[in-house]
């Protein structure tokens, strides 16, 4: 096979328009206006190699995994522990077993707590957290303080929503059982110091759990450089399909779990007396898996590290910085979040006075582009900044300067209509 | 798409009719959609005969959902409150004269819900009570 390698490739711009041509649905038009895909933060378009590798399960060799003792079980399960191990290098996890898939990052945080916090967060001890957190990392620790008697203490940010690191480091030296933190923020783009927070929860003997469900499509993640414990992320944001996210734990934490789900895969015998558990990391994996899903995930994941994430992330710091000054160039335009692109990522979260978000998003799709208008999921952190909504843009590596041009002369377009 | 902001809508959301509170409202009912934030109160002064001597509603939120209960506002004033408890769904839709998104019906329709809390003299919504005890 005649293979050129080219090792210089992902320190250069993207080439854009090839992958474009990697995702069909970029060709689509929406009210007849050629589609502008904007909500990345919410779910991602998948490239051709994931429809493939999905389709190339169904075609050719579907079989349930880790039960059959014919070929396809084989080649199926094959391709699925496959899967694991590259998600595994992904993110540099010590090794295959440390990943469980889920469903997604909602499912594998609330994996952590059901699994993990349930059994080790007492009453009295302190869960400390953020105002960034997205419902999902937020609302399972609120339930399990709730429910053992634990505190819950909450971090704020400062005005323009970067979090406030010397509360951070206060609450965690006045102790704590856990710090459960995004690592990017899905309503202002911030990203969080984990490795420095990591750090300190350490000291403090704190298990640290991340929600990456925002940066591991944007950023490389080493769990073992960041320090955390834990950590949850969603396929589907990352162009992989959805039903397949991720659970990385560090084994020895993993290992003194109790299961989250009971049933088929995740038992190694059972008597009418009791059951013993299979190994990592089936043991968290009960039930017939999305196991296309999850190949359809590693083809993802080969298609992002063929890109290189530095390049895309370095893509979408270009756009980020394209679009903000053109933006604030418009009157009437509040940005929530930083003002620069230090420690961030590709999403910009705004409000235009005179206009809700929904309004706002619905004229923005009548000229093709979609964005997310809401409240993110992020309902402490909208009460935070004073806003029942925001319109949030969000970027990826096949969005273009051009589209956030055509974003910024929809906004001005809706502007016109409401005479604002 | 436009069509949905047209001049109408425009001047009802810009221009709300019998917008503000009511001195000795003897009905009334808040509600919201959690989801974009917008917030509806209706305000009913009904006499002894039944009828709506005077209307007002106050609250915040999408164009749709303000323009909405401006019209509704100024379609009920003089009613019989039996009049306006029978009021539907596709009524206030064709008075808005738009083709509502499916994502945007509830937008359109959180007026009608509000006037009908207050017309039926709830304190909350039947089936969400606990919500509304909850402080959600």
């Amino acid at each position: 096979m005649a293979v050129t390698a080219l090792p210089a490739e992902t320190a250069k711009a993207l080439d854009v328009a090839r992958i474009r041509g990697d995702f069909p649905v970029l060709a689509q038009r929406a009210h007849g206006k050629p589609l502008v895909w904007l909500d990345n933060a919410s779910t991602s378009q998948k490239p051709r190699a994931v429809l493939e590798a999905m389709r190339a399960v169904y075609e050719e060799h579907n079989a349930n995994i880790h039960r059959g003792v014919y070929e396809f079980s084989e080649r199926t399960t094959a391709l699925f522990e496959e899967a694991r191990a590259k998600v595994a290098r992904f993110v540099n996890a010590a090794q295959p077993r440390e990943i469980v898939f889920v469903r997604n990052a909602t499912e594998g945080l609330n994996l952590i707590v059901y699994a993990w916090g349930r059994d080790n967060v007492r009453r009295g001890d302190r869960i400390v957290t953020t105002v960034l957190e997205h419902h999902s990392s937020f609302v399972p620790w609120q339930q399990l303080a709730k429910e053992s008697g634990a505190e819950l203490v909450v971090i704020d940010v400062d005005d323009e929503g970067r979090l406030r690191l010397d509360q951070m480091r206060r609450e965690l030296e006045r102790g704590a059982k856990v710090v459960a933190l995004t690592h990017a923020s899905n309503g202002l783009g911030v990203v969080n110091p984990v490795k420095e927070i990591a750090a300190w929860a350490r000291s403090a003997g704190a298990t640290v759990v991340v929600d990456a469900a925002q940066s591991a499509p944007h950023l490389a993640i080493d769990v073992r450089d960041l320090g955390a414990d834990f950590m949850a992320f969603s396929g589907h944001k990352m162009l992989g399909p959805t039903g397949a996210g991720v659970v990385w734990g560090r084994a020895e934490l993993l290992e003194r779990m109790r299961p989250f789900l009971y049933g088929g895969d995740m038992i190694s015998r059972v008597s009418i007396e009791k059951s013993e558990w299979n190994e990592l990391p089936w043991k968290f994996e009960a039930g017939t898996s999305a196991y296309v899903e999850a190949i359809g995930l590693g083809a993802a994941v080969d298609y992002l590290t063929g890109v290189g994430l530095d390049a895309i992330h370095r893509h979408e710091i270009a756009l980020t910085e394209h679009l903000l000054p053109r933006l604030l160039a418009e009157d009437g335009i509040t940005l929530f979040g930083p003002h620069d692109t230090r420690d961030r990522v590709g999403v910009v979260s705004f409000d235009v006075k005179g206009i809700h978000p929904h309004d706002m998003a619905t004229l923005l799709d009548a000229e093709g582009i979609a964005v997310r208008a809401g409240h993110h999921c992020n309902h402490p952190l909208m009460t935070r900044l004073g806003v029942p909504a925001t319109t949030r843009a969000s970027m990826y590596l096949y969005n273009t300067a051009a589209e956030c041009d055509a974003l910024v002369a929809a906004v001005r377009k809706a502007k016109t209509v409401f005479g604002v | 798409m436009d069509d949905l902001y047209r001049d109408f809508i425009l001047d009802h959301y810009k221009n709300p009719r019998n917008y503000g509170d009511l001195e000795g409202a003897t009905h009334h009912y808040h509600d919201t959609n959690p989801l974009c934030g917008d917030e509806i109160t209706m305000y009913l002064l009904v006499g002894e005969e039944g009828r709506i001597n005077d209307v007002r509603f106050a609250g915040r939120g999408c164009a749709i959902s303000q323009a909405s209960a401006s019209i509704l506002t100024e379609e009920i004033k003089g009613k019989a409150l039996d009049e306006v408890k029978a009021i539907d769904r596709e009524h206030v839709l064709q008075n808005l004269g738009i083709t509502i998104s499916p994502a945007r019906v509830k937008c359109a329709l959180l007026s009608l819900k509000a006037l009908k809390g207050a017309a039926w003299g709830l304190t909350a919504w039947p089936g969400e009570e606990s919500k509304e005890a909850a402080g959600t």
